[in-house]
């Protein structure tokens, strides 16, 4: 299974949520993708987006203020 | 059906563009449609490397406040409006230039970014983009 990796530490409002939104169409259905970012606005954002469009959030987690967020296209 | 956010871009003021700009990209990312709809002062910044060429609605003190504005936002690690543009487009953003508004301030097309423009209309396309919206804004 293919895994997508999103590195958006540093980047601010709207970057995170549109370079997720990026990946998730370029995505085949069932694909794995991973955020990892730091904006804290987006952590709670991204997981509205999924829910949105009808696709799995997988886990969240944080630790020193570094969020990772997987989902499933 | 998907629900879009369509924005009328009246004011071509810098941080104005701004709001447009990330509201509509914000649209996308989240899964809707996005359009926007440059008339008047809007449709200057359509001009051939014009996007961020707009003056500061506020505080614009003859272009002081705009690059302290800018500096700010370099700092703060803010996208550019070239970059928010581009990433519009990517996203399957729709963008359309007031025909009218090139009459009166005699715009060519060829004095346009037409690469990014896939219409030119007028008010009925505005309506019709903004009678499936569940959005609507004027900036």
């Amino acid at each position: 299974m293919n895994e997508e990796i999103i590195d958006v530490r540093g980047e601010t409002c709207p970057v995170p949520l549109v370079e997720t939104r990026k990946a998730i169409r370029k995505a085949s259905p069932g694909e794995i993708i991973t955020i990892i970012g730091t904006h804290p606005a987006s952590k709670k954002e991204i997981p509205m987006a999924v829910e949105a469009m009808n696709l799995t959030l997988l886990e969240i987690s944080e630790n020193n203020g570094e969020w990772r967020i997987r989902i499933k296209a | 059906m998907t629900e879009k956010t369509t924005i009328i871009v009246h004011s071509g003021d810098f941080d104005k563009i701004y709001s447009a700009l990330i509201i509509a990209t914000g649209s996308l990312s989240m899964g809707m449609d996005a359009s926007l709809f440059f008339t008047f002062w809007g449709l200057e910044r359509l001009k051939k490397n014009g996007i961020d060429k707009g003056k500061l609605s506020r505080m614009h003190m003859l272009g002081l406040g705009k690059l302290m504005v800018k500096s700010k936002i370099r700092k703060a690690k803010v996208a550019s409006l070239q970059r928010l543009l581009k990433d519009f487009r990517e996203l399957g953003g729709r963008i359309i230039a007031c025909e009218m508004t090139m009459n009166i301030m005699g715009i060519r097309k060829s004095d346009l970014m037409e690469e990014l423009i896939d219409e030119y209309g007028a008010v009925g396309a505005y309506v019709q983009e903004a009678r499936n919206s569940a959005v609507t804004l004027f900036i």
